[in-house]
Protein backbone atom coordinates (compact mmCIF):
# COMPACT_ATOMS: atom_id res chain seq x y z
CA UNK A 1 0.00 0.00 0.00
CA UNK A 2 1.65 3.51 -0.99
CA UNK A 3 1.30 5.63 1.66
CA UNK A 4 1.74 9.87 1.32
CA UNK A 5 2.00 12.54 3.26
CA UNK A 6 -1.10 14.88 1.99
CA UNK A 7 -3.25 13.33 -0.31
CA UNK A 8 -5.78 15.88 -2.28
CA UNK A 9 -8.80 14.53 -4.20
CA UNK A 10 -9.79 16.69 -7.19
CA UNK A 11 -7.87 19.07 -9.24
CA UNK A 12 -10.34 21.89 -9.57
CA UNK A 13 -9.31 25.29 -8.72
CA UNK A 14 -9.74 24.15 -4.90
CA UNK A 15 -7.37 20.91 -5.21
CA UNK A 16 -4.74 22.49 -6.95
CA UNK A 17 -4.06 25.62 -4.89
CA UNK A 18 -4.64 23.59 -1.92
CA UNK A 19 -1.80 21.50 -3.54
CA UNK A 20 0.17 24.82 -4.12
CA UNK A 21 -0.53 26.17 -0.52
CA UNK A 22 0.94 22.86 0.79
CA UNK A 23 4.11 22.27 -1.24
CA UNK A 24 4.92 25.93 -0.44
CA UNK A 25 5.01 25.33 3.27
CA UNK A 26 6.77 21.96 2.95
CA UNK A 27 4.47 19.16 2.22
CA UNK A 28 4.48 16.34 -0.02
CA UNK A 29 1.54 16.32 -2.26
CA UNK A 30 -0.19 13.45 -4.25
CA UNK A 31 -3.72 14.36 -6.22
CA UNK A 32 -5.96 12.42 -7.21
CA UNK A 33 -7.83 13.47 -10.19
CA UNK A 34 -11.00 11.36 -12.00
CA UNK A 35 -10.39 12.73 -15.51
CA UNK A 36 -7.63 12.96 -17.89
CA UNK A 37 -6.92 16.51 -17.83
CA UNK A 38 -6.24 18.90 -14.58
CA UNK A 39 -8.31 21.70 -13.79
CA UNK A 40 -12.06 20.79 -12.56
CA UNK A 41 -14.51 22.68 -13.99
CA UNK A 42 -12.21 25.46 -15.05
CA UNK A 43 -10.92 23.96 -18.59
CA UNK A 44 -14.93 24.23 -20.34
CA UNK A 45 -14.65 28.12 -18.84
CA UNK A 46 -14.18 30.38 -22.61
CA UNK A 47 -15.74 33.16 -20.50
CA UNK A 48 -13.85 35.92 -18.13
CA UNK A 49 -14.54 35.05 -15.10
CA UNK A 50 -15.76 37.60 -12.47
CA UNK A 51 -13.28 38.37 -8.60
CA UNK A 52 -10.41 40.56 -8.19
CA UNK A 53 -7.05 40.36 -9.44
CA UNK A 54 -5.84 37.86 -6.56
CA UNK A 55 -8.30 35.30 -8.05
CA UNK A 56 -7.31 36.21 -11.24
CA UNK A 57 -11.01 38.35 -12.42
CA UNK A 58 -10.87 39.05 -16.42
CA UNK A 59 -9.21 36.10 -17.19
CA UNK A 60 -10.92 33.39 -18.65
CA UNK A 61 -11.52 30.16 -17.04
CA UNK A 62 -9.48 27.41 -19.13
CA UNK A 63 -6.23 30.41 -18.82
CA UNK A 64 -6.80 30.13 -14.72
CA UNK A 65 -6.03 26.63 -14.97
CA UNK A 66 -3.06 26.62 -16.82
CA UNK A 67 -1.73 29.76 -14.45
CA UNK A 68 -2.22 27.26 -11.57
CA UNK A 69 -0.45 24.13 -13.32
CA UNK A 70 2.05 26.47 -13.70
CA UNK A 71 2.77 26.98 -10.26
CA UNK A 72 2.12 23.29 -9.54
CA UNK A 73 4.75 22.21 -12.11
CA UNK A 74 7.32 24.77 -10.22
CA UNK A 75 6.57 22.43 -7.21
CA UNK A 76 7.26 19.59 -9.47
CA UNK A 77 9.41 17.84 -6.68
CA UNK A 78 6.69 18.01 -4.10
CA UNK A 79 3.08 17.44 -5.93
CA UNK A 80 2.52 14.19 -8.08
CA UNK A 81 -0.97 14.56 -10.02
CA UNK A 82 -2.34 11.01 -10.83
CA UNK A 83 -4.66 11.20 -13.53
CA UNK A 84 -7.56 9.07 -14.28
CA UNK A 85 -7.57 8.17 -11.22
CA UNK A 86 -10.74 8.22 -8.86
CA UNK A 87 -10.87 8.06 -5.26
CA UNK A 88 -14.26 5.29 -4.39
CA UNK A 89 -13.59 4.53 -0.60
CA UNK A 90 -12.59 6.11 2.31
CA UNK A 91 -11.92 4.20 5.31
CA UNK A 92 -11.50 4.95 8.83
CA UNK A 93 -7.87 4.26 9.24
CA UNK A 94 -7.57 7.37 6.55
CA UNK A 95 -6.91 4.68 3.59
CA UNK A 96 -8.26 5.77 0.09
CA UNK A 97 -9.30 3.17 -2.17
CA UNK A 98 -8.38 4.38 -6.18
CA UNK A 99 -9.44 3.04 -9.48
CA UNK A 100 -6.84 3.89 -12.06
CA UNK A 101 -7.19 3.62 -16.04
CA UNK A 102 -10.41 1.85 -14.99
CA UNK A 103 -8.70 -1.38 -14.82
CA UNK A 104 -5.75 -0.93 -11.73
CA UNK A 105 -7.54 -1.18 -7.82
CA UNK A 106 -5.61 -0.02 -5.34
CA UNK A 107 -5.39 1.46 -1.52
CA UNK A 108 -3.36 5.04 -0.63
CA UNK A 109 -3.09 5.83 3.15
CA UNK A 110 -2.77 9.36 3.99
CA UNK A 111 -1.34 11.58 6.72
CA UNK A 112 -4.04 14.20 5.82
CA UNK A 113 -6.81 14.16 3.33
CA UNK A 114 -7.97 17.26 1.42
CA UNK A 115 -11.58 16.43 -0.30
CA UNK A 116 -12.10 18.71 -3.27
CA UNK A 117 -14.22 16.49 -5.25
CA UNK A 118 -16.35 19.84 -6.77
CA UNK A 119 -20.06 18.88 -7.44
CA UNK A 120 -22.56 17.48 -9.46
CA UNK A 121 -25.19 18.37 -11.35
CA UNK A 122 -28.98 18.38 -10.26
CA UNK A 123 -31.66 17.03 -12.89
CA UNK A 124 -35.27 17.74 -13.43
CA UNK A 125 -38.07 15.51 -13.65
CA UNK A 126 -40.65 16.04 -16.87
CA UNK A 127 -41.94 13.15 -19.43
CA UNK A 128 -39.21 11.99 -21.83
CA UNK A 129 -36.68 13.62 -19.82
CA UNK A 130 -34.51 10.53 -21.19
CA UNK A 131 -34.81 10.79 -24.89
CA UNK A 132 -30.71 11.51 -26.71
CA UNK A 133 -30.36 15.45 -26.52
CA UNK A 134 -31.33 15.74 -23.36
CA UNK A 135 -28.02 17.19 -21.88
CA UNK A 136 -26.75 18.72 -18.27
CA UNK A 137 -25.25 21.76 -19.21
CA UNK A 138 -21.79 20.16 -17.24
CA UNK A 139 -22.08 17.66 -20.68
CA UNK A 140 -22.88 20.01 -23.24
CA UNK A 141 -19.94 22.41 -21.98
CA UNK A 142 -17.56 19.09 -21.67
CA UNK A 143 -18.37 18.33 -25.32
CA UNK A 144 -18.08 21.28 -26.84
CA UNK A 145 -14.94 23.09 -25.12
CA UNK A 146 -12.92 19.92 -23.93
CA UNK A 147 -13.66 17.76 -26.96
CA UNK A 148 -14.74 20.04 -29.71
CA UNK A 149 -18.04 18.19 -30.83
CA UNK A 150 -21.42 20.18 -31.62
CA UNK A 151 -24.08 18.81 -29.20
CA UNK A 152 -26.63 19.95 -32.01
CA UNK A 153 -28.10 22.57 -34.12
CA UNK A 154 -30.95 24.40 -32.02
CA UNK A 155 -30.91 24.48 -28.11
CA UNK A 156 -33.42 24.99 -25.24
CA UNK A 157 -31.80 26.22 -21.85
CA UNK A 158 -33.80 25.20 -18.94
CA UNK A 159 -32.28 27.53 -16.06
CA UNK A 160 -31.26 31.22 -16.29
CA UNK A 161 -28.71 30.96 -13.02
CA UNK A 162 -25.17 31.77 -14.22
CA UNK A 163 -24.40 28.17 -15.59
CA UNK A 164 -27.43 28.43 -18.07
CA UNK A 165 -26.32 31.74 -19.52
CA UNK A 166 -22.94 31.51 -19.61
CA UNK A 167 -22.98 27.83 -21.44
CA UNK A 168 -25.49 29.60 -23.67
CA UNK A 169 -23.54 32.84 -24.89
CA UNK A 170 -20.76 29.81 -25.30
CA UNK A 171 -22.97 27.85 -27.61
CA UNK A 172 -23.39 30.93 -29.61
CA UNK A 173 -19.94 31.51 -29.53
CA UNK A 174 -20.05 27.85 -31.20
CA UNK A 175 -22.03 29.24 -33.83
CA UNK A 176 -24.75 27.00 -32.50
CA UNK A 177 -28.59 28.87 -32.16
CA UNK A 178 -30.46 29.44 -29.03
CA UNK A 179 -33.95 29.70 -28.92
CA UNK A 180 -34.38 30.75 -25.29
CA UNK A 181 -33.62 30.30 -22.20
CA UNK A 182 -36.37 29.46 -19.33
CA UNK A 183 -36.64 29.68 -15.61
CA UNK A 184 -39.41 28.32 -13.04
CA UNK A 185 -37.96 31.02 -10.62
CA UNK A 186 -39.54 34.72 -10.95
CA UNK A 187 -36.08 36.39 -11.52
CA UNK A 188 -32.93 35.82 -13.58
CA UNK A 189 -30.53 34.24 -11.13
CA UNK A 190 -27.29 34.69 -13.19
CA UNK A 191 -25.39 37.93 -13.18
CA UNK A 192 -27.85 40.55 -15.10
CA UNK A 193 -24.46 41.66 -16.71
CA UNK A 194 -23.79 38.04 -18.06
CA UNK A 195 -27.71 37.61 -18.73
CA UNK A 196 -27.68 41.49 -21.12
CA UNK A 197 -25.16 39.69 -22.95
CA UNK A 198 -27.48 37.15 -24.07
CA UNK A 199 -30.40 39.47 -24.21
CA UNK A 200 -28.69 41.53 -26.67
CA UNK A 201 -28.13 38.96 -28.91
CA UNK A 202 -31.78 38.57 -29.10
CA UNK A 203 -32.28 35.01 -26.97
CA UNK A 204 -35.11 35.77 -24.74
CA UNK A 205 -35.25 35.04 -21.40
CA UNK A 206 -38.49 33.15 -20.24
CA UNK A 207 -38.98 33.46 -16.24
CA UNK A 208 -41.91 32.46 -14.51
CA UNK A 209 -41.45 29.14 -17.23
CA UNK A 210 -41.14 25.39 -16.90
CA UNK A 211 -40.54 22.13 -19.13
CA UNK A 212 -44.32 20.43 -19.33
CA UNK A 213 -42.26 17.42 -21.77
CA UNK A 214 -39.97 16.68 -24.77
CA UNK A 215 -41.08 15.13 -27.31
CA UNK A 216 -39.13 13.01 -29.91
CA UNK A 217 -39.34 9.08 -30.76
CA UNK A 218 -35.89 8.36 -31.15
CA UNK A 219 -34.12 11.49 -30.40
CA UNK A 220 -35.81 14.97 -29.15
CA UNK A 221 -37.52 16.70 -31.86
CA UNK A 222 -39.29 19.62 -29.40
CA UNK A 223 -39.93 20.70 -25.82
CA UNK A 224 -43.16 21.81 -24.76
CA UNK A 225 -43.07 24.75 -22.55
CA UNK A 226 -45.52 26.25 -20.12
CA UNK A 227 -45.63 29.72 -17.66
CA UNK A 228 -45.95 29.06 -13.98
CA UNK A 229 -47.67 30.79 -10.91
CA UNK A 230 -46.29 31.78 -7.80
CA UNK A 231 -46.00 28.47 -6.69
CA UNK A 232 -44.63 27.02 -9.14
CA UNK A 233 -47.65 25.84 -10.35
CA UNK A 234 -48.26 25.41 -14.72
CA UNK A 235 -50.66 27.38 -15.87
CA UNK A 236 -53.10 25.79 -18.09
CA UNK A 237 -53.30 27.21 -21.87
CA UNK A 238 -50.02 29.06 -21.78
CA UNK A 239 -47.89 26.35 -23.62
CA UNK A 240 -45.63 26.71 -26.32
CA UNK A 241 -43.59 24.26 -28.27
CA UNK A 242 -40.21 24.56 -29.20
CA UNK A 243 -38.66 22.43 -32.14
CA UNK A 244 -35.04 21.91 -30.67
CA UNK A 245 -33.19 18.92 -30.89
CA UNK A 246 -30.88 19.85 -27.62
CA UNK A 247 -32.28 20.75 -24.25
CA UNK A 248 -29.88 21.82 -21.68
CA UNK A 249 -30.69 20.77 -18.25
CA UNK A 250 -28.93 23.97 -15.70
CA UNK A 251 -31.11 23.83 -12.74
CA UNK A 252 -28.10 23.88 -10.33
CA UNK A 253 -25.16 21.88 -8.83
CA UNK A 254 -25.22 19.85 -5.40
CA UNK A 255 -21.61 19.63 -3.17
CA UNK A 256 -20.26 16.05 -4.15
CA UNK A 257 -18.54 14.71 -0.72
CA UNK A 258 -19.85 11.16 -0.45
CA UNK A 259 -15.99 10.15 0.48
CA UNK A 260 -16.50 12.44 3.70
CA UNK A 261 -19.83 10.99 4.29
CA UNK A 262 -18.52 7.39 4.11
CA UNK A 263 -15.49 8.48 6.15
CA UNK A 264 -18.21 9.32 9.33
CA UNK A 265 -17.50 13.14 9.33
CA UNK A 266 -20.45 14.99 10.87
CA UNK A 267 -22.54 16.36 7.40
CA UNK A 268 -25.82 18.55 7.45
CA UNK A 269 -28.39 19.45 4.99
CA UNK A 270 -27.78 22.85 4.15
CA UNK A 271 -29.95 24.47 1.41
CA UNK A 272 -28.33 27.72 0.99
CA UNK A 273 -24.71 25.38 0.40
CA UNK A 274 -27.27 23.47 -2.06
CA UNK A 275 -27.09 20.00 -0.24
CA UNK A 276 -25.50 17.97 2.30
CA UNK A 277 -22.08 19.27 3.64
CA UNK A 278 -19.30 18.54 5.96
CA UNK A 279 -19.19 20.96 9.04
CA UNK A 280 -16.17 22.17 9.19
CA UNK A 281 -14.04 24.83 11.14
CA UNK A 282 -13.05 28.23 9.69
CA UNK A 283 -9.63 26.52 8.45
CA UNK A 284 -11.72 23.80 6.44
CA UNK A 285 -11.05 21.15 8.52
CA UNK A 286 -14.14 18.35 8.97
CA UNK A 287 -15.25 16.85 12.40
CA UNK A 288 -12.34 14.54 11.73
CA UNK A 289 -8.68 16.11 12.47
CA UNK A 290 -6.53 16.55 9.45
CA UNK A 291 -9.54 16.06 6.95
CA UNK A 292 -10.31 19.13 5.36
CA UNK A 293 -12.56 19.92 2.44
CA UNK A 294 -12.98 23.13 0.03
CA UNK A 295 -14.35 24.60 -2.92
CA UNK A 296 -17.82 23.21 -4.27
CA UNK A 297 -17.82 20.05 -2.51
CA UNK A 298 -17.99 22.34 0.87
CA UNK A 299 -20.80 24.43 -0.58
CA UNK A 300 -21.59 25.69 -4.16
CA UNK A 301 -19.84 29.14 -4.68
CA UNK A 302 -17.21 30.31 -7.38
CA UNK A 303 -14.03 29.36 -8.31
CA UNK A 304 -12.56 32.48 -6.68
CA UNK A 305 -14.11 31.38 -3.26
CA UNK A 306 -12.51 27.81 -3.80
CA UNK A 307 -9.09 28.89 -5.07
CA UNK A 308 -9.02 30.98 -1.52
CA UNK A 309 -10.43 27.99 0.14
CA UNK A 310 -8.12 25.78 -1.45
CA UNK A 311 -5.02 27.94 -0.45
CA UNK A 312 -6.26 27.66 3.36
CA UNK A 313 -7.10 24.68 3.75
CA UNK A 314 -3.52 23.41 2.02
CA UNK A 315 -1.82 26.00 4.15
CA UNK A 316 -3.77 24.57 7.32
CA UNK A 317 -3.70 21.02 6.85
CA UNK A 318 0.60 21.42 5.90
CA UNK A 319 0.74 23.36 9.50
CA UNK A 320 -1.32 20.32 10.96
CA UNK A 321 1.92 18.01 9.00
CA UNK A 322 3.95 19.95 10.80
CA UNK A 323 5.24 22.47 7.85
CA UNK A 324 4.67 26.12 9.82
CA UNK A 325 5.97 28.66 7.99
CA UNK A 326 7.25 32.04 9.28
CA UNK A 327 4.14 33.89 7.80
CA UNK A 328 1.63 31.13 9.27
CA UNK A 329 -0.89 33.46 10.85
CA UNK A 330 -0.72 36.15 8.06
CA UNK A 331 -1.67 34.28 5.36
CA UNK A 332 -4.42 32.42 7.02
CA UNK A 333 -5.95 35.98 7.54
CA UNK A 334 -5.51 36.98 4.56
CA UNK A 335 -6.96 34.03 2.97
CA UNK A 336 -10.46 34.67 5.75
CA UNK A 337 -9.88 38.27 4.38
CA UNK A 338 -10.06 37.19 0.48
CA UNK A 339 -13.51 34.72 1.61
CA UNK A 340 -15.17 37.11 3.56
CA UNK A 341 -14.94 40.21 0.75
CA UNK A 342 -16.18 37.53 -1.70
CA UNK A 343 -18.70 36.60 0.29
CA UNK A 344 -19.68 40.26 1.82
CA UNK A 345 -22.14 41.68 -1.29
CA UNK A 346 -25.66 40.70 -1.35
CA UNK A 347 -25.06 38.07 -3.68
CA UNK A 348 -23.13 36.68 -0.49
CA UNK A 349 -26.01 36.51 1.53
CA UNK A 350 -26.98 33.10 0.80
CA UNK A 351 -23.43 31.86 1.44
CA UNK A 352 -23.03 33.50 4.81
CA UNK A 353 -26.32 32.07 6.00
CA UNK A 354 -25.22 28.72 4.79
CA UNK A 355 -21.60 29.14 6.67
CA UNK A 356 -22.96 30.22 9.95
CA UNK A 357 -24.79 26.68 10.31
CA UNK A 358 -21.83 24.51 9.20
CA UNK A 359 -19.39 25.86 11.10
CA UNK A 360 -17.85 23.41 13.97
CA UNK B 1 -38.52 44.07 -16.25
CA UNK B 2 -34.62 44.27 -15.84
CA UNK B 3 -34.24 41.60 -13.43
CA UNK B 4 -36.90 39.05 -15.54
CA UNK B 5 -35.61 39.94 -19.03
CA UNK B 6 -32.11 41.21 -18.67
CA UNK B 7 -32.62 44.21 -20.54
CA UNK B 8 -32.28 47.55 -18.74
CA UNK B 9 -34.89 50.55 -19.37
CA UNK B 10 -34.35 53.48 -20.92
CA UNK B 11 -34.07 55.14 -17.24
CA UNK B 12 -31.49 52.82 -16.35
CA UNK B 13 -29.64 53.51 -18.74
CA UNK B 14 -29.70 57.11 -18.88
CA UNK B 15 -28.31 56.82 -15.44
CA UNK B 16 -25.01 54.89 -16.86
CA UNK B 17 -24.74 57.79 -19.58
CA UNK B 18 -22.26 60.79 -19.48
CA UNK B 19 -24.06 64.38 -20.71
CA UNK B 20 -24.30 65.41 -24.03
CA UNK B 21 -21.92 68.06 -23.43
CA UNK B 22 -19.06 65.36 -22.06
CA UNK B 23 -19.97 62.60 -25.26
CA UNK B 24 -19.56 65.79 -27.75
CA UNK B 25 -16.37 66.89 -26.63
CA UNK B 26 -14.81 62.80 -27.03
CA UNK B 27 -14.92 59.59 -26.42
CA UNK B 28 -15.96 58.21 -22.54
CA UNK B 29 -17.03 55.03 -20.85
CA UNK B 30 -20.35 53.98 -20.40
CA UNK B 31 -20.53 51.39 -17.51
CA UNK B 32 -23.61 49.80 -17.55
CA UNK B 33 -23.25 47.37 -14.02
CA UNK B 34 -26.27 47.75 -12.33
CA UNK B 35 -25.61 44.95 -9.34
CA UNK B 36 -23.34 44.22 -6.34
CA UNK B 37 -21.60 41.36 -7.43
CA UNK B 38 -17.69 40.62 -6.25
CA UNK B 39 -16.05 42.31 -9.08
CA UNK B 40 -13.48 44.88 -10.10
CA UNK B 41 -11.19 44.33 -13.20
CA UNK B 42 -12.71 47.64 -14.42
CA UNK B 43 -11.14 49.99 -11.96
CA UNK B 44 -8.12 47.96 -11.96
CA UNK B 45 -8.00 48.23 -15.48
CA UNK B 46 -8.38 52.02 -15.66
CA UNK B 47 -5.05 53.73 -16.04
CA UNK B 48 -6.52 56.71 -14.86
CA UNK B 49 -8.48 55.95 -11.79
CA UNK B 50 -11.74 57.08 -13.72
CA UNK B 51 -13.76 54.37 -12.55
CA UNK B 52 -14.01 53.81 -8.57
CA UNK B 53 -15.78 50.36 -6.57
CA UNK B 54 -13.59 51.30 -3.43
CA UNK B 55 -12.50 49.06 -0.52
CA UNK B 56 -15.98 46.44 -0.63
CA UNK B 57 -15.39 44.81 -3.75
CA UNK B 58 -19.50 44.25 -4.27
CA UNK B 59 -19.92 48.27 -5.13
CA UNK B 60 -21.12 49.09 -8.24
CA UNK B 61 -18.79 51.19 -10.69
CA UNK B 62 -18.89 54.71 -10.63
CA UNK B 63 -17.12 56.60 -13.37
CA UNK B 64 -16.03 60.16 -13.54
CA UNK B 65 -16.80 61.29 -16.76
CA UNK B 66 -14.09 64.83 -16.02
CA UNK B 67 -11.52 62.43 -15.24
CA UNK B 68 -12.07 59.31 -18.23
CA UNK B 69 -10.25 59.90 -21.04
CA UNK B 70 -12.26 57.19 -23.40
CA UNK B 71 -9.30 55.70 -24.12
CA UNK B 72 -10.98 52.28 -23.60
CA UNK B 73 -8.04 49.97 -21.62
CA UNK B 74 -11.16 49.11 -19.11
CA UNK B 75 -13.94 47.71 -22.04
CA UNK B 76 -11.96 43.88 -22.97
CA UNK B 77 -11.33 43.48 -19.85
CA UNK B 78 -15.06 43.88 -17.93
CA UNK B 79 -15.86 40.12 -18.09
CA UNK B 80 -19.48 41.18 -17.93
CA UNK B 81 -19.10 43.50 -21.41
CA UNK B 82 -21.18 45.99 -19.83
CA UNK B 83 -18.58 48.39 -20.86
CA UNK B 84 -18.69 50.74 -24.68
CA UNK B 85 -17.15 54.16 -25.32
CA UNK B 86 -19.50 56.72 -26.97
CA UNK B 87 -17.72 59.71 -29.00
CA UNK B 88 -20.18 62.11 -30.26
CA UNK B 89 -17.15 64.57 -31.13
CA UNK B 90 -16.92 63.25 -35.10
CA UNK B 91 -19.89 64.42 -36.28
CA UNK B 92 -23.10 66.32 -35.44
CA UNK B 93 -25.45 63.79 -37.37
CA UNK B 94 -23.52 60.57 -36.05
CA UNK B 95 -21.78 58.80 -32.64
CA UNK B 96 -19.13 56.28 -32.58
CA UNK B 97 -19.15 53.65 -30.93
CA UNK B 98 -16.91 50.92 -29.26
CA UNK B 99 -18.49 47.79 -27.98
CA UNK B 100 -16.66 44.61 -27.33
CA UNK B 101 -18.14 41.44 -29.58
CA UNK B 102 -16.64 37.96 -28.80
CA UNK B 103 -18.21 36.00 -32.13
CA UNK B 104 -16.39 34.99 -35.03
CA UNK B 105 -16.54 35.82 -37.54
CA UNK B 106 -15.28 39.02 -37.06
CA UNK B 107 -16.64 41.71 -39.03
CA UNK B 108 -14.00 44.28 -41.40
CA UNK B 109 -13.42 47.76 -41.53
CA UNK B 110 -16.44 49.39 -43.63
CA UNK B 111 -18.56 47.02 -43.41
CA UNK B 112 -21.93 47.47 -42.79
CA UNK B 113 -23.98 46.16 -40.17
CA UNK B 114 -27.40 45.87 -38.46
CA UNK B 115 -27.25 47.74 -35.47
CA UNK B 116 -29.25 46.13 -32.43
CA UNK B 117 -30.62 47.37 -28.96
CA UNK B 118 -30.47 45.78 -25.97
CA UNK B 119 -33.10 43.13 -26.49
CA UNK B 120 -31.43 42.72 -29.51
CA UNK B 121 -33.76 44.00 -31.78
CA UNK B 122 -32.79 45.21 -35.12
CA UNK B 123 -32.93 49.34 -34.77
CA UNK B 124 -30.83 50.94 -37.38
CA UNK B 125 -27.73 50.63 -39.73
CA UNK B 126 -24.56 50.89 -38.80
CA UNK B 127 -20.99 51.17 -40.01
CA UNK B 128 -18.04 49.50 -39.12
CA UNK B 129 -14.98 51.87 -38.48
CA UNK B 130 -12.56 49.57 -36.76
CA UNK B 131 -11.88 46.03 -35.25
CA UNK B 132 -9.31 46.01 -32.57
CA UNK B 133 -8.15 42.59 -31.28
CA UNK B 134 -4.67 43.08 -29.95
CA UNK B 135 -3.38 40.42 -27.69
CA UNK B 136 -3.80 42.67 -24.57
CA UNK B 137 -7.28 42.66 -25.17
CA UNK B 138 -7.14 38.41 -25.16
CA UNK B 139 -9.66 37.73 -27.22
CA UNK B 140 -12.27 40.22 -26.63
CA UNK B 141 -12.15 42.31 -29.65
CA UNK B 142 -13.20 45.67 -29.77
CA UNK B 143 -15.47 47.26 -32.42
CA UNK B 144 -15.61 50.86 -33.57
CA UNK B 145 -18.98 51.89 -34.71
CA UNK B 146 -20.60 54.51 -36.64
CA UNK B 147 -24.30 55.14 -35.73
CA UNK B 148 -26.77 57.54 -35.88
CA UNK B 149 -27.81 60.19 -33.47
CA UNK B 150 -30.92 59.21 -32.65
CA UNK B 151 -30.22 56.05 -31.34
CA UNK B 152 -27.21 57.19 -28.88
CA UNK B 153 -29.28 55.36 -26.15
CA UNK B 154 -30.87 52.69 -27.75
CA UNK B 155 -27.76 51.05 -29.88
CA UNK B 156 -25.83 48.45 -27.95
CA UNK B 157 -25.13 45.59 -30.00
CA UNK B 158 -24.63 44.81 -34.17
CA UNK B 159 -25.09 41.43 -36.37
CA UNK B 160 -23.47 41.40 -39.70
CA UNK B 161 -26.27 41.23 -42.61
C1 LIG C 1 -20.61 27.15 -16.76
C2 LIG C 1 -19.89 27.56 -15.51
C3 LIG C 1 -19.44 28.87 -15.40
C4 LIG C 1 -18.75 29.29 -14.26
N1 LIG C 1 -18.32 30.58 -14.21
C5 LIG C 1 -17.61 31.01 -13.12
C6 LIG C 1 -17.10 32.33 -13.06
O1 LIG C 1 -17.28 33.14 -13.99
N2 LIG C 1 -16.42 32.70 -11.98
C7 LIG C 1 -16.18 31.84 -10.95
O2 LIG C 1 -15.52 32.23 -9.98
N3 LIG C 1 -16.66 30.58 -10.97
C8 LIG C 1 -17.38 30.15 -12.03
N4 LIG C 1 -17.88 28.87 -12.07
C9 LIG C 1 -17.77 28.04 -10.87
C10 LIG C 1 -16.47 27.32 -10.76
O3 LIG C 1 -16.13 26.67 -11.95
C11 LIG C 1 -16.56 26.33 -9.62
O4 LIG C 1 -17.08 26.95 -8.47
C12 LIG C 1 -15.19 25.80 -9.28
O5 LIG C 1 -14.64 25.11 -10.39
C13 LIG C 1 -15.22 24.87 -8.08
O6 LIG C 1 -13.92 24.39 -7.88
P1 LIG C 1 -13.64 23.01 -7.17
O7 LIG C 1 -12.18 22.81 -7.24
O8 LIG C 1 -14.30 23.01 -5.86
O9 LIG C 1 -14.42 21.91 -8.03
P2 LIG C 1 -14.28 21.45 -9.58
O10 LIG C 1 -13.74 22.52 -10.43
O11 LIG C 1 -15.57 20.85 -9.91
O12 LIG C 1 -13.17 20.31 -9.49
C14 LIG C 1 -13.39 19.08 -8.85
C15 LIG C 1 -12.47 18.06 -9.45
O13 LIG C 1 -12.51 16.87 -8.67
C16 LIG C 1 -12.53 15.75 -9.51
N5 LIG C 1 -13.13 14.64 -8.76
C17 LIG C 1 -14.40 14.57 -8.26
N6 LIG C 1 -14.59 13.41 -7.59
C18 LIG C 1 -13.42 12.74 -7.65
C19 LIG C 1 -12.99 11.48 -7.15
N7 LIG C 1 -13.80 10.71 -6.45
N8 LIG C 1 -11.72 11.09 -7.41
C20 LIG C 1 -10.88 11.89 -8.12
N9 LIG C 1 -11.24 13.08 -8.62
C21 LIG C 1 -12.49 13.51 -8.39
C22 LIG C 1 -13.35 16.20 -10.69
O14 LIG C 1 -13.10 15.42 -11.84
C23 LIG C 1 -12.86 17.65 -10.86
O15 LIG C 1 -11.75 17.73 -11.71
C24 LIG C 1 -18.55 28.40 -13.21
C25 LIG C 1 -19.00 27.07 -13.31
C26 LIG C 1 -19.64 26.64 -14.44
C27 LIG C 1 -20.11 25.21 -14.54
S1 LIG D 1 -12.15 54.52 -21.04
FE1 LIG D 1 -10.06 54.61 -20.18
S2 LIG D 1 -10.12 56.38 -18.82
FE2 LIG D 1 -12.25 55.87 -19.25
S3 LIG D 1 -12.85 54.51 -17.59
FE3 LIG D 1 -12.15 53.18 -19.24
S4 LIG D 1 -9.98 52.83 -18.83
FE4 LIG D 1 -10.61 54.58 -17.58
S1 LIG E 1 -15.52 44.78 -14.46
FE1 LIG E 1 -17.50 44.97 -15.51
S2 LIG E 1 -18.86 43.53 -14.47
FE2 LIG E 1 -17.07 43.83 -13.13
S3 LIG E 1 -17.70 45.48 -11.75
FE3 LIG E 1 -16.61 46.45 -13.47
S4 LIG E 1 -18.23 46.97 -14.91
FE4 LIG E 1 -19.14 45.51 -13.47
Amino acid sequence: MREVELLIIGSGPAGLCAAISAAESGARVLILERTFKPGGQLIKQTHMFFGSESQYASHRGVDIAGILMKKVEEFGDKIEIMLNATAVGFYEDNVVTVLKDEKEYFKIKAESIICATGAFEKSLAFPNNDLPGIYGAGAVQTLMNVYGVQPGNRVLMVGAGNIGVIVSYQLMQAGIEVAAVLDAAPRIGAYLVHASKLARMGVPILTSHTVKEAIGTDCLEAAVVCEVDDKFRPIPGTEKRYDVDVLCISVGLSPLNELLAMRGVEMKYVPQLSGSVPMRTENCETSIPGIFVAGDASGIEEASSAMAEGYLAGLCAAAKLGHVPADFEQRRQEYLKQLDGLRSGPVGDRIRAGMSVSRL
Amino acid sequence: MFEKTGVATREMVMTKFPSVERINKGPVAVVECYQKIPCNPCQTACPFGAISIGEDINNIPERDEGVCTGCGMCVAKCPGLSIMIVDGSKSAETVEFRIPYEFLPLPEAGEEVIGLDRAGRPICDAKVIRVMNPPSFDRTPVITLEVAREYLYDFRNFRRK
